[in-house]
């Protein structure tokens, strides 16, 4: 626990002082896109790799984070810390009300309702005119940021923070009681059943927490861009990344995400901008399933088969 | 069986009648054509995820249902990138004239395609009651134990309703291209039809999956007609979503 | 004394297939207790029904006096009712000692002692780091048994531990479940290896169709002429 804290700070250190390193803000701006999937991979493996519950739709999870932060900014000028903590809070809620409907029944009811309630929302923005409707609305920046080089720069601390935050909150659970639970869930959920666990509360807790990481790695997404509009946001790149970075990684470890989202975002980052972004999302899904079939331990897998010594 | 690359098979389908059409067969008989390729395709990917996903044993359910949804993504980019976004459109004779009835004129493609389905579905009824093979196929999702006792291999039966359900999407997509113009995003569309009016019928019911296909067309037309063609896409995914909450087993489950 | 469970008037229908039928029966603390019946007469729906993974239509259910009917089976669990499964359910991604941690955290001690306790008591401590999926047929069956006895129940359910084993290991899981019960550990032995069922159970109830068509002492039971019915069908 204490080389994790001291890692997690060291990694917070070398976020803040990228600016006397690097100069080109092209380099905060993509390196905010693989702090940000790190955050998604990583919520999503809390649900979907530890207890087995794959969610299709993490676009809405990622876009209610958005739209609360941007329709609260709106109202009330809410600054950005207080916005990440709202659109956390409602898509937590909005995980444990999906959760609360069909993590009950097997888990594709789950999965379809995840799309379900992408594509629901995703109807619901697309008519509501206050935050732009489908033509979007263009967000201001705030003129300074104290401390930070541009506000791109403080964007990228504050993904860092959220970042370790998350995988902090992965690892936490991994490790603990409640991780064995949700990996007996995941193996058989019966027995667990049997075995003592309350299989329905650790799933909605999973659910709720999984969802509001990434509504708050959507809060800020508005001012990254300076714009928002319900496409983008509610894209399905965000939902088979989520899903595909942690397979790709490896599901049974905290750092699987974290490896899958800085590869897989990267090679996206160079993809999109030189080939085409067509491309990049076909490179994504037949990854996807060249992973699932061929290493379905992800590169985490591969690496132990590797160097069987090392233990988990 | 986490199928939900369905929906895309389907627009596959629409697409490859659309391909045929461009070399001028009517699009229908594109669509008859085109089942046994589907069925074989469907034998092939059932094989494909059985031997590298059910047969393994633990842990299929996660990496089947990701496996269907990248497989369900390749298709959608993959038509993506060879048709680009666009609608696209067939022809043929019985498109764009329509037949009188009095005040009603009702377009004769939706008259084609509401026959051509009525009678799939028929005969898909009439192999499920009627056959050994059909029976077996309802037999398998309850209980694959005394199919087995029964002298019928479960894997070879899901196999078959695998191609089975494949080479269906053929024909349909066929009717989709008829109806109206086609997009590759439309699969997201038909997953939440797909599935609004396979859960809301009750799963491996017949009638319940026609009277859940009325209710969810009729549905889709009144809030079409008075709510504005922007909320459409939220009605089968709104249906999906209550009946999930409230009743899980259909309409008429128990 | 009051009996450690009473099930009374127990019904369980799936679909206008009636499974249990009004079925009623106490189980004393500190018994070995025998579960007969051919197949598809309801036996595991039974335990399922008392262990909480199946919720029974009508009747009652009392575990220590209290009634259970309505609990969450982890719930069920945790007040000292725990089961193996007839097909093992093993946590495969988990070794086999993080196998008995699921229900020692949830339902148990929490002690890491008393894992490697039962391990040895089974006869699995050479495997305590062995992936649960590795294992052989009769240490998968005591995989169950030990899972089941790390939530420190006080009624165990056995289902079917000993089908597909061989003699030799038969009588080492037998061994074993003499030992639990001399430990106070009530036992329910649901089984189709009838010589086992007969040695081990003080007494034994044979199920038909969903109801019970009879119950008494080993001996009265293999004599009773609605048993022999049942299983060869005369």
């Amino acid at each position: 626990m204490k080389r994790f804290l001291i890692g997690a700070l060291a990694v917070l250190a070398l976020a803040a002082s990228m600016p006397l390193i690097f100069h080109n803000e092209y380099f905060f701006f993509a390196g905010y896109v693989v702090l940000q999937f790190i955050v998604l991979a990583t919520a999503w493996n809390i649900l979907g790799g530890y207890a087995g519950y794959v969610n299709f739709g993490s676009g809405a999870f990622f876009a209610v984070g958005a739209y609360t932060a941007v329709a609260l900014y709106k109202a009330f000028a809410l600054p950005l810390g207080l916005q990440i903590l709202a659109g956390a809070a409602a898509s937590g809620l909005l995980g444990f009300g999906v959760g609360m409907l069909t993590l009950r029944l097997r888990g594709i009811f789950f999965s379809i309702a995840t799309i379900a309630v992408a594509i629901v929302l995703e109807t619901v923005v697309l008519n509501w005119h206050y935050v732009g409707g489908a033509k979007g609305l263009p967000i201001m920046r705030p003129v300074e940021t104290p401390f930070f080089a541009s506000h791109t720069v403080w964007l990228f601390f504050v993904m860092a923070a959220l970042a370790v935050l998350a995988v902090g909150a992965a690892r936490y659970i991994e490790t603990s009681w409640i991780g064995r639970g949700l990996r007996a869930i995941r193996d058989n959920e019966v027995a667990a059943e049997c075995s003592g666990v309350p299989t329905l509360k650790l799933k909605l807790g999973a659910a709720t927490l999984s969802g509001a990481l990434m509504g708050a790695a959507g809060a800020p997404y508005a001012q990254y861009l300076s714009f928002i509009e319900p496409a983008s946001t509610f894209s399905l790149n965000y939902a088979v990344n989520a899903l595909a970075m942690p397979i790709i990684g490896g599901m049974g470890h905290w750092i699987g995400p974290v490896i899958g989202a800085v590869l897989l975002g990267s090679v996206q980052q160079i993809v999109t901008v030189t080939i085409s972004s067509e491309i990049n999302v076909l490179v994504v899904g037949v990854m996807l399933v060249v992973f699932v079939v061929a290493a379905p331990e992800g590169i985490l897998g591969l690496f132990r088969k590797l160097f069987p010594s090392r233990k988990s | 069986m986490p199928q939900v690359a369905h929906p895309a098979f389907l627009v596959m389908g629409a697409y490859a009648t659309y391909v045929l059409a461009g070399y001028g067969v009517d699009p229908l008989l594109a669509g008859l054509l085109l089942m046994p390729v589907f069925f074989v395709f469907g034998l092939g990917v059932y094989q494909f995820y059985y031997s590298t996903f059910e047969g393994r044993g633990s842990d299929q359910g996660l990496r089947g249902i990701a496996f269907f949804f990248g497989v369900a993504f390749i298709v959608q980019v993959g038509l993506i990138l060879v048709f680009g976004v666009d609608q696209q459109l067939v022809d043929a004779s019985y498109i764009g004239t329509s037949v009188e009835f009095g005040e009603m004129r009702i377009p004769k493609r939706m008259l084609v395609a509401f026959g051509v389905a009525l009678a799939l579905t028929s005969a898909l009824a009439l192999y499920f009651s009627r056959t050994f093979t059909g029976r077996a196929i309802r037999a398998v999702a309850q209980d694959e134990g005394a199919l087995r006792l029964m002298g019928a291999d479960p894997v070879r039966i899901k196999r078959w309703a695998f191609g089975i359900a494949t080479a269906t999407c053929a024909l349909a997509g066929a009717l989709l291209i008829i109806v109206g113009p086609v997009d590759p995003n439309v699969d997201r569309l038909y997953i939440g039809r797909t599935f609004c009016v396979v859960v809301l019928g009750g799963l491996g019911s017949m009638s319940g999956t026609l009277v859940a296909g009325l209710i969810l067309g009729i549905a889709e037309s009144v809030v079409l007609t008075t709510a504005g063609t922007a909320w459409a896409p939220a009605v089968a995914f709104g249906i999906l979503l209550v009946v999930l909450g409230v009743r899980p087993a259909g309409l008429f489950g128990r | 004394m009051t009996p450690l469970l009473q099930v009374k008037d127990v019904s369980k229908n799936f679909g206008g297939f009636m499974a249990l039928d009004g079925v009623s029966v106490d189980i004393a603390q500190g018994e070995r207790f025998g579960l007969i019946g051919p197949n598809g007469s309801g036996k595991t729906t039974l335990i399922n029904c008392v262990s909480g993974v199946l919720a029974n239509d009508s009747g009652s259910i009392r575990f220590d006096g209290r009634e259970i009917s309505g609990l969450p089976a982890y719930q069920r669990t945790r007040r000292g009712i725990a089961r193996s499964f007839q097909i093992p359910r093993p946590f495969a991604s988990m070794s086999v000692l993080e196998n008995l941690l699921v229900p020692l955290e949830y339902a148990g001690t929490g002690k890491l002692d008393e894992a490697h306790e039962i391990l040895k008591q089974m006869g699995l401590a050479d495997k305590a780091a062995t992936q649960s999926n590795r294992l052989s047929q009769v240490e998968l069956r005591k995989l169950e048994l030990a899972r089941a006895m790390a939530a420190r129940p006080r009624l165990l359910i056995s289902d079917e531990a000993m089908a597909g084993l061989s003699s030799n290991e038969i009588s080492e899981v037998l061994e074993i479940l003499f030992k639990l019960n001399a430990a106070g550990i009530t036992i329910v032995m649901i089984e189709h290896i009838m010589q086992a069922v007969m040695k081990f159970s003080q007494r034994v109830i044979c199920l038909d169709a969903g109801r019970i068509i009879c119950e008494g002492t080993p001996a009265a039971i293999v004599a009773h002429p609605e048993v022999q019915r049942a299983y060869l069908g005369a």
